[in-house]
């Protein structure tokens, strides 16, 4: 089936700061170095990560911090066995000690090493260059005009009655690549991401207690025309909406916990889409390789092919060339070429996300391109390609899903999240609960938590919104590995239905 | 590459010849790392890295308004330096008023090992570990998965007023985890310098928790009695620790904040003698004992740099007892300045973890938690899941392995409830791990514990 929201088009260039730096020179010299000393294979990855932090408390700065992170990377394959090493000297001959490093760590470690590394062909890519799509370089805006418009945004808020305190953040990051492996590929690659968040606080004195409501704006592979007024996200209709809810919220009935129906707006159910699909459908994860720590998957490859994940309704994609996708890519850290495939058709398990050495491990000729390292100091893992629900055929809307519940609950935005090892148990929370009844929205409820089984639940799903309830969400801070390391992605759906959901009341769970 | 020191002395010559800003603060950071990581009795994914970070803290002061620019960056090729400088002296002219404007922390000049090298680390660190694992762990009949890391950090911190101060963080653990039969079990412990990890000790305790899995009991949710082990108590009070920020409760945003306004400092949460402390000194978990930060946040403050850290008890024998406040915000409030060194201690009671399954007529007893979130901020409501071991206790001993459980609970009100504290012991938290190593606590025993779903992962 046509996978909803894809093409990028490349409008940039590679900044020329990045481009002056001796690619080919490092290149060069790990490479050969790498050779010389025994390795089978060797990459070279020169990354370069550009953040900007800023977070005010109140209309008030309270820090704005440019950081950048350079460094090179080495990686190679001795005798079967990985080996790796990096340095934050941008040197020919640093470059060179790097590699012999990795070789040395690689034939110091083959003795424990019962798994012989093999990667999976690819074409070779020399000279390539991949540009992400943005308007405006958040880089070439500068502090104050960040500080300004959060400032600016914080005041609307906290103009408003009811609102006691705002936080404001923004994280905005570029991130720069070149890769060049012994096969002949070198690629590089230069993607920008941003995201804002703004949160209003609302304190009961008296009663020692607040409640909090947080702007649903999510974070995205674009610039600063995310903030730069409401072409992208209409600032000016959430931000004055923002006091009216939280007020509301704070006034609103308590849930009374029992399976409910439940329509899931885009921007909550990106997150279990996240957790209960993205990490359960990681090959890594499946054969073990985070066992003891990021956990493992009930998935297993003994299923593939075979399971049922959901209902008939559910399609799920996984894809690096999403428009404004945070794991968007021309190219993964292994040189393979961004894809798109499914992982769920038809409420099927049909697809696992895969690098270079899982997809011969599979017995799949080719990787889907999920290798990514966060830093030039960490190695490159399987990490997540933006994962999405795809839309119904009928283009039914979230008023006709509403429509078709007589009492239920309405989720907008996402807040708490919690999923066991395997990826069976999750429990999640969201930003705005609206009670449903027949057919149509009546107010709000507050304490809500929804927690079920993942296949349970996707089970449950009884339909899905078209293609005009697609939305991409998305997070910057992925958690997985030892040491560990942090990916952004984004994951689009519909809004969708689901019939009687384990609906908990967090006031009743907390024992009050 | 050029010395630490040397890009601390540039950076600060540079600031005073451009001259657009008041004071300079310069932090350089020297890293070097190695890990060790295991999956299915095979080594996976392992290295070594250098790094530096360089971060120049500008401030401009205008009568009593300060103006704070901050910039970092890992580049170490020194003509680096005069970018990054200017790029700092830049930002903090265009800035906005610092909320947290304070006078800068005085210097005597440099300590005696200023000049000293940088130690570093590397994979050959690991060689008892790698080697214990080869002759015991990788050829046994369980699968093993797990992690080893050391990290060296030492930290260089200079201002233009003569600030000068030095430390050197070691940072180590391993952790293990062994499946047997579709059991899981786990142990992990933290180290500074890998010549004290018992690794025979720990396949050992290992295998004795995956031997209790050879009983295997269903048990359906509820409140159980349940006696949480040192790692699972770290896990739950570290967010505890992370939520005690001054300004934020007075202010009514945390579950520290009291009814009627202004904090809980002073309430008694339990009559169990239970002091929850940090320490720079504290034995076995030394740690940087002045502030170093390259940001602002509610509970540190850029103006603070070279502040010396004392032991803090941010509960003493079972009362609140304080709160964060950089110097700002503790003028500000009238409270103490209270800045929180990187490690986090309690003490606890004399009887062993052993001694308190032995005096359990039945009950749950834990290994470690994991995904730990939180649902509501207003009573620091967590939820999380138990993970490799939930053990049967009946009659004073363990009978059988118990599914694992979703909980919802809040450690506030679990030190409320809590009936025993065992004897203190370090411990590696599993789901803080990442952030924090540095760790002393002990067993409790809650009579309630709210397992509020089952889940099915093993």
């Amino acid at each position: 089936m046509p996978h909803y929201g894809r093409g990028v088009t490349a409008q940039r260039q590679v900044d020329s700061d990045f481009l002056e730096l001796p690619r080919r020179e490092l290149a060069d010299a790990a490479l050969s170095a790498a050779k010389a000393a025994g390795a089978s294979h060797a990459d070279l990855r020169i990354h370069a990560i550009t953040t900007e932090t800023v977070q005010m408390r109140d209309g008030a700065l309270e820090s704005a911090v440019v950081n950048r992170e350079i460094g090179l990377a080495v990686r190679v394959i001795v005798d079967g066995t990985w080996g790796f090493a990096s340095h934050a000297e941008l040197h020919p001959d640093v470059a060179a000690a790097t590699a012999r490093r990795a070789v040395r760590v690689a034939q110091t470690l083959k003795p424990l090493n019962a798994e012989r590394i093999e990667l999976a062909p690819e074409p070779v890519y020399p000279d390539a260059t991949w540009v992400s799509d943005y308007r405006i370089d958040p880089f070439e805006v500068g502090s104050a005009d960040k500080i300004e418009v959060l400032g600016e945004y914080s005041g609307r808020l906290l103009a408003a009655d009811g609102v006691d305190h705002v936080s404001a953040g923004l994280n905005a990051v570029k991130e720069q690549t070149f890769y060049a492996d012994t096969f002949g590929s070198s690629i590089t690659q230069q993607r920008v991401r941003i995201m804002p968040v703004l949160q209003a606080v609302t304190v009961d004195a008296a009663a020692g207690t607040f409640d909090t409501m947080r702007t649903l704006a999510p974070p995205t592979a674009r610039g600063w025309e995310v903030l730069a007024g409401d072409d992208v996200w209409n600032w000016s209709d959430e931000l004055a909406q923002i006091p009216t809810l939280l007020a509301e919220k704070v006034k609103a009935p308590s849930v009374t916990p029992r399976p409910t129906d439940l329509v899931i707006d885009p921007t909550n159910l990106w997150l279990t889409i996240h957790e209960s699909i993205g990490h359960a459908t990681e090959y890594d994860r499946a054969i073990g390789y985070e066992a003891a720590y990021a956990g493992t998957s009930f998935a297993t490859p003994d299923k593939l092919g075979k399971m049922r994940y959901g209902s008939p309704v559910m399609n799920v994609t996984a894809d690096r060339t999403v428009e404004y996708g945070l794991a968007t890519v021309g190219y993964d850290d292994e040189g393979v070429a961004a894809q798109s495939w499914d992982l769920v058709r038809d409420g099927i398990f049909v697809g696992y996300q895969l690098d270079r050495v899982f997809a011969p491990r599979l017995g799949v000729a080719r990787s889907n391109g999920c290798s990514y390292a966060d830093s030039p100091h960490h190695v490159p893992i399987q990490r997540m390609a933006n994962v999405s629900l795809q839309p119904g055929t009928e283009d039914l809307t979230t008023d006709d899903l509403i429509a078709r519940v007589e009492d239920g609950i309405y989720i907008v935005g996402d807040k708490s999240w919690s999923i066991d090892m395997q990826r069976y148990n999750f429990q999640f929370t969201g930003q705005r609960f609206f009670r449903i009844r027949n057919g149509r929205l009546d107010g709000q409820l507050r304490d809500v938590a929804y927690q079920a089984t993942t296949t349970d639940f996707w089970g449950s799903m009884e339909a899905v919104g078209g293609p005009s309830t697609w939305r991409l969400g998305g997070a910057f801070n992925c958690g997985k590995a030892q040491p560990g390391q942090v990916a952004a992605v984004s994951h689009g759906c519909p809004s969708a239905l689901f019939r009687g959901v384990n609906v908990l009341n967090t006031q009743t769970e907390a024992g009050r | 590459m050029i010395s630490a020191q040397q890009v601390v002395d540039a950076a600060l010559a540079e600031a005073k010849r451009l001259g657009k800003a008041d004071e300079t603060i310069v932090l350089v950071t020297d890293r070097a790392d190695a890990s060790l990581r295991w999956a299915n009795n095979s080594m996976t994914t392992n290295g070594e890295s250098v790094t530096r970070h360089t971060t120049v803290i500008s401030i401009v002061r205008r009568g009593e308004q300060a103006h704070v620019g901050s910039v970092r960056s890992s580049e170490v090729d020194p003509a680096t330096i005069p970018d990054l400088v200017g790029k700092s002296q830049a930002a903090a002219l265009a800035a906005p008023q610092a909320r947290d404007a304070a006078p800068l922390v005085s210097g005597d000049g440099a300590p005696e090992d200023w000049d000293d090298p940088v130690p570093g680390t590397g994979a050959e660190v690991f060689g008892e570990v790698a080697s214990a694992l080869a002759a015991r762990g990788f050829r046994g009949a369980d699968q093993l998965f797990g992690f080893a890391r050391h990290e060296v950090e030492t930290t260089f911190l200079a201002s233009s007023n003569g600030l000068r101060r030095r430390y050197t963080q070691p940072t180590g653990s391993v952790e293990i985890n062994g499946k047997r039969d579709g059991a899981s079990a786990w142990v992990g412990t933290s180290t500074a310098d890998f010549d004290d990890v018992p690794v025979d000790s720990m396949l050992e305790q290992l295998s004795t928790r995956l031997g209790w899995a050879q009983r295997s009991v269903e048990l359906p949710p509820g409140r159980y009695e349940t006696i949480l082990p040192p790692s699972a108590v770290s896990d739950l009070l570290i967010y505890l620790w992370w939520t005690m920020e001054g300004r934020a409760a007075q202010e009514g945003r945390t579950a520290l904040s009291a009814p009627g306004g202004g904090t809980r400092v002073g309430e008694r949460l339990t009559e169990l003698p239970l002091t929850l402390y940090s320490d720079p000194f504290a034995d076995r978990l030394a740690c940087t004992p002045f502030a170093a930060a390259s940001r602002s946040t509610e509970t540190v403050s850029v103006f603070d740099n070279g502040l010396d850290i004392a032991r803090v008890d941010w509960i003493r024998d079972g009362v609140i007892n304080a709160l964060a406040y950089p110097r700002a915000a503790a003028a500000e409030f009238g409270a103490p300045v209270t800045v929180s060194a990187d490690n986090l201690l309690m003490t606890g009671g004399t009887a062993s973890l052993a001694d308190m399954v032995a005096s359990t007529e039945r009950g749950l007893l834990l290994t470690t938690l994991w995904y730990i979130r939180e649902v509501d901020p207003a009573v620091l409501l967590l939820t999380g899941l138990t993970r490799d071991g939930v053990y049967l206790i009946e009659d004073g001993r363990v009978t059988a392995a118990v599914n694992n459980f979703r909980f919802n609970e809040s450690p506030l009100d679990l030190l409320t409830r809590a009936t025993e504290a065992g004897a203190a012991d370090y411990t590696l938290p599993r789901e803080w791990g990442d952030y924090v190593t540095r760790v002393r606590m002990p067993p409790l025993r809650i009579p309630d514990f709210h397992m509020s779903s089952v889940s099915q992962a093993q």
